[in-house]
């Protein structure tokens, strides 16, 4: 860990053809049983969109995996993202975190990095920072 | 949003982990034996299981807003603004952003309050017309010693239809 450096970067595969099912498990995990995660009908005749979609909270977490991976369960001191694309049943993500710098606060090494997560088309789904203790 | 008692539990953090598909052995103490078992990053999250008001959690005797006999249970959305632990939202209004700050580690056996503070509101001109209305919540969630574990900044957004004016 004491020899991360600006430009290290680590990408993984955090889900391959998200499944209803693990939504509705991320329902139950977290506690929001907002329908537009697991009842199609009400989401589809009622709010309007395509079909069912993963609460933004289960990216974000399915994401922190990249960082924890990396700097320990109990390495992160911040991490924060924006939810930029909905993300569907069906989509496979990957998520790459990369050092933008490394520094010093108060005798504690702090690595910052930069969060992305896109899906199978490229495109990015959330984008966000955070910041690991290093040793 | 406020809640009184957060129990940090094992079996909670086992079965977060699993649905965040984390393998990781660390989050997996409840059936090992192992401890401390750490909470993953984003866990201060399912403290809406907590929250005794969360309009995101169908309750015994009223109505829910999803589908049943009908593709709606009612004919809207939860007019109150769902905190959780962070800016989610209720039918209408979506996630936008969250944010952690992490202050001590969050083990299992912990028992946190969530309070929330202010927030900022404000808003922007739509790319479709309407307003996109954005709101903050700051949750601080802290342990019986009062220090704080851990700071959660959610922003939820909502769109405001645009009122077609006569004339």
């Amino acid at each position: 860990m004491s020899d991360v450096k600006v430009g290290d970067a680590r990408t993984l595969l955090l889900v391959e053809d998200l499944s209803r099912t693990q939504i509705v498990q991320y329902a139950g995990a977290s506690g929001d049983y907002n329908p537009l995660h697991s009842d199609d009908k009400f989401t589809v005749e009622v709010a309007g969109y395509p079909s069912v979609f993963a609460h933004g909270m289960l990216t974000m977490g399915m994401t922190g995996r990249v960082l924890t991976d990396w700097f320990g369960v109990e390495g992160l001191a911040a991490y924060g993202v924006r939810f930029v694309k909905q993300v569907f049943p069906g989509d496979t993500l990957t998520a790459t975190a990369t050092v933008t710098a490394v520094r010093d606060d108060g005798g504690q090494r702090l690595a910052d990095l930069d969060v992305v997560t896109v899906n199978q088309d490229g495109d990015v789904v959330v984008q966000g920072a955070a910041t690991a203790r290093l040793g | 949003m406020g809640i009184d008692r957060f129990p940090v539990e094992a079996g909670h953090i086992l079965l977060f982990a699993r649905a965040i598909g984390d393998e990781n052995p660390a989050y997996a103490g409840a059936v090992t034996g192992a401890e401390p078992v750490p909470a993953p990053p984003t866990f201060v999250q399912a403290s809406a299981q907590f929250d005794p008001d969360y309009a995101l959690r169908p309750a015994s005797g009223k109505r829910w807003f999803g589908s049943g006999r009908n593709a709606t249970g009612s004919n809207a959305a939860p007019s109150t603004s769902a905190g959780g632990g962070g800016g989610g939202g209720n039918g209408g209004t979506l996630h936008a952003e969250q944010h952690y700050t992490y202050h001590r580690p969050l083990r299992a056996g912990e028992v946190l309050t969530a309070t929330a503070g202010p927030g900022k509101s404000w808003e922007k001109q739509g790319r479709r017309g309407g307003k996109l209305l954005f709101s903050e919540s700051v949750i601080e969630y802290r342990n019986p010693q009062g220090e704080l574990v851990v700071t959660a900044r959610g922003v939820g957004v909502r769109t405001e239809k645009v009122v077609e004016q006569e004339g």
